[in-house]
């Protein structure tokens, strides 16, 4: 429907989009239970939505439920569509578009985290050299002997991604991150 | 659903075997009749079937034939339709029918023996990941681990099938929870926190609706299979609606027979083989009302030129139909039948109806109908299978009569050429165009209604695909007729290769045809042959009037096609009509940049 369509010569058409495609991040609270989270994940693959991050675990235990969070990327039309397919999903409790919600609350984009831990190995001044930017990068060290760290650093995703690309000439060996978990600043929740 | 509380109690709370909880589930659901097959991984619940009557069991000749059987009764009845598997390949032969159930939004529920819990993920014997290759192809699906959870598992499958959108549901039961001892649960009214389908419709936007309904000079009502799925109530509304109104009324393939086709506001069915006027009255309409419909690409032609100058309103219950082709102007959320209601009351006291207002409207559809889309040249040596169709539904009236189909060119005949004043009396794959779908599905309507008359309008390709339900039917002593119209080849497709391939028939005739008369005999069933129109009518009163299940071969023209049609990459108002699809036309039908595409 935002779509230039072309006669392909069958019923079906194939669509130039119109609309710019918009990255989003959706919360998504759902029940705990077996298989939910190949719910979710196989309704993206299957209808051909696009997955950047993908965060999920249990956040209240006695309830069962877990909040997934998904940054997608889409135009507003495909957007929408995600939201509603997801909460046609049984155990969906219900999904909100947090980068929708932050402009409605006159807010830039929602809060949005991430967490990484980051090996580099090395020796003399290149070791130093790694310390001292971890240090104003805020990054603790959570493992090290005279030859690696393992730093843990928190942030916004491009404060990670500018960390690891800091640390690959300075022996950056493996990288872990969790993806982005995120939530709409003020008082109300989601 | 239950089947009232004195025997609920009596269940309540009660100690017993997992398998014997699947048939009191399944009774206290209020199931009758189950379609299905045995195998390893279900042999205990068939010994708790075997040793009951109130619970008939049907037994199919393939996974796929219970899936479709059980479709047929859903549709036919408005029930959920119930089927029983065994683990891996019992499974996986339902897969089909499951995904037809999901696109035609048909309540089903599907039960699946699993291998015991112990060997889940050790490649065992008939193993497969069931709960896995299921997830797609149904709203929702379960692996019961606990034999303490499968009663009430049972309860809300039956509640998550046919509330809200209809669907197919699995609930996959491994062997050792079958054989374990627990603790019955009754159906509870409580349903999971997660689902409650909205089925009341935002009153304020029932108003804004009907106020532009009311300033419409040439409105639309296009209704769909949620109309049917809403149950015979939301029907007798649409009449209401279409009726106070005065407006005219097409509807999706789905929908035949929510409005009667003898309404003086009928249209017939719109879309790619839909008429003249229906199709010319979607597109020039400046209101359109969709009712349970979906707005698929074989309805709406090329999305960018479809009824452009229009405001449109939808009323689903689905959300992520609202918008998903089609932009609406209005789009209400909610079951069919509760928002018809609201729709019928705010018309009656707000709406001063001046039927005049839509008499110009009126006019030009009788100028478009003038055209007669669906008029073929008639033969005196060869049946016409458009001819086939009308003379079957002619010498049904009177009858009881059910049609199911199978997919193709003889389903569209079927939709143009036969009539329904009824809902529930249609049964058809529309979504999935599942090859295979009417035998069974005739079968299941048979064991809903046994004194109906039940007929499958078939080809001669697609009814092969699930052509050892006949034993079934003779089993059960089910009189399905078969109706196939014969013309060796898979016609649609057939007709594809005319329009885009260059007239290259590959592979779309079949060169070995089975004697379908003697085939009936080998089942046990009766064959007829006929061949000449003159014949016709009397095969078709021989075929009503024998109480077994019939194969009917009706020889029809063999290069027969069907039109009109809206051809590919083409608008509602650029539909190709039967007088003027020479040859010539039909190759040409779709341009070369359209081909190069393919």
């Amino acid at each position: 429907m935002n779509a230039q369509l072309q006669p392909t010569g069958s019923a079906y058409f194939i669509a130039k989009e119109t609309q710019q495609p918009e990255t989003h991040t959706l919360s998504v609270l759902v029940d705990n239970e077996p298989g939910v989270l190949a719910r979710v994940i196989g309704l993206f693959s299957g209808r051909g939505y696009n997955i950047e991050s993908l965060t999920v675990s249990e956040t209240e235990h006695e309830k069962h439920l877990s909040r997934i969070t998904v940054v997608t990327r889409g135009t507003a039309h495909v957007l929408e569509q995600i939201k509603h397919q997801l909460e046609r999903i049984v155990p969906v409790h219900g999904v909100v578009d947090l980068t929708v919600r932050a402009k409605e609350l006159g807010q830039e984009r929602p809060l949005e985290r991430e967490l990484a831990l980051v090996k580099v190995a090395g020796k003399g001044e290149e070791r130093v050299e790694a310390l001292r930017l971890a240090d104003a990068f805020r990054a603790s060290v959570i493992d090290a002997n005279t030859e690696h760290f393992i730093f843990e650093i928190t942030g916004k995703a491009s404060k990670v991604d500018q960390f690891i690309a800091i640390m690959k000439p300075l022996g950056l060996v493996e990288i872990c991150r969790t993806g982005v978990a995120a939530m709409n600043r003020g008082p109300q929740g989601m | 659903m239950s089947n009232g509380k004195s025997e609920q109690s009596e269940t309540s709370n009660r100690e017993m075997t997992g398998a014997e909880m699947v048939v009191q589930a399944l009774k206290d659901n209020g199931v009758e009749h189950l379609f299905g097959y045995p195998g390893g991984a279900v042999l205990p619940i068939y010994d708790e079937l075997f040793q009951q009557d109130s619970i008939q069991h049907i037994l199919v000749r393939h996974e796929q034939g219970a899936g479709h059987a059980a479709e047929g009764y859903a549709r036919s009845t408005g029930k959920p339709g119930v089927l029983l598997v065994t683990s891996g390949p019992g499974a996986t032969n339902a897969v089909t029918a499951l995904q037809d159930a999901l696109m035609d939004s048909i309540p089903l529920v599907c039960l699946t023996g699993q291998v015991p819990t112990s060997l889940i993920g050790s490649d065992a014997f008939q193993e497969c990941d069931t709960v896995g290759i299921t997830r797609p192809c149904t709203k929702h699906n379960w692996l019961v681990k606990d034999v303490n959870e499968l009663a009430a598992t049972i309860h809300e499958a039956f509640h998550v099938a046919t509330t809200g959108r209809p669907g197919p549901v699995v609930v996959d039961i491994p062997k050792d929870v079958q054989f374990a001892k627990g603790t019955y649960t009754p159906p509870q009214t409580a349903p999971r926190t997660s689902y409650h389908p909205k089925v009341q419709g935002d009153l304020e936007k029932i108003k804004a609706a009907v106020e532009l309904m009311a300033g419409a000079k040439k409105p639309i009502i296009y209704s769909g299979g949620g109309v049917i799925n809403s149950g015979p109530q939301a029907s007798q509304l649409l009449r209401e609606l279409v009726d106070l109104s005065g407006f005219p009324i097409t509807s999706t393939l789905m929908g035949l027979g929510a409005y009667p086709a003898s309404g003086k506001n009928w249209l017939g069915m719109l879309g790619m083989h839909g008429t003249y006027e229906a199709n010319m009255a979607m597109h020039d309409c400046d209101v359109m009302l969709c009712i349970g419909a979906r707005f698929d690409d074989r309805i709406t032609g090329r999305l960018n030129a479809f009824s452009p100058n229009s405001k449109k309103i939808h009323i689903d219950i689905d959300p992520s139909s609202i918008n998903k082709n089609v932009h609406v102007d209005i789009g209400i959320l909610g079951d069919v039948g509760h928002v018809l209601e609201d729709m019928v009351r705010l018309w009656r006291a707000t709406v001063k109806t001046d039927k005049k207002t839509l008499h110009p409207w009126w006019e030009q559809i009788a100028r478009w109908r003038a055209r007669d889309s669906l008029a073929y040249r008639m033969n005196d040596d060869v049946i016409m299978p458009q001819y086939a169709i009308q003379r079957l539904y002619e010498l049904t009236r009177g009858h009881d009569t059910y049609i199911t189909t199978e997919v193709g060119q003889h389903q569209m005949w079927a939709a143009q050429h036969f009539h329904f004043d009824e809902p529930n009396r249609w049964m058809t794959s529309g979504g999935l165009g599942t090859m295979g779908y009417g035998l069974p599905a005739a079968l299941g309507v048979q064991i809903a209604h046994p004194d109906s008359l039940v007929i499958d309008i078939a080809g001669d390709a697609s009814v092969q695909m699930t052509i050892q339900e006949m034993s079934c039917a003779v089993q059960y002593e089910a009189p399905i007729k078969i109706f196939i119209l014969n013309n060796q080849y898979m016609g649609m497709v057939r007709q594809w290769q005319q329009l885009l391939h260059g007239n290259r028939l590959s592979h779309s005739y079949t060169e070995a045809m089975p004697d379908f008369v003697m085939l009936a005999q080998a089942y046990g069933g009766h064959g007829i042959r006929c061949e000449k129109p003159g014949d016709l009518d009397d095969a078709i009163r021989e075929m009503i009037d024998v109480k077994k299940p019939v194969l009917f071969d009706c020889r029809v023209a063999a290069l027969a096609n069907c039109f009109p049609m809206i051809p590919s990459g083409k608008a509602h108002n650029e539909m190709l009509l039967p007088d003027e699809a020479t040859d010539e036309v039909v190759a040409n039908a779709i341009d070369a940049k359209g081909r190069e595409l393919v």
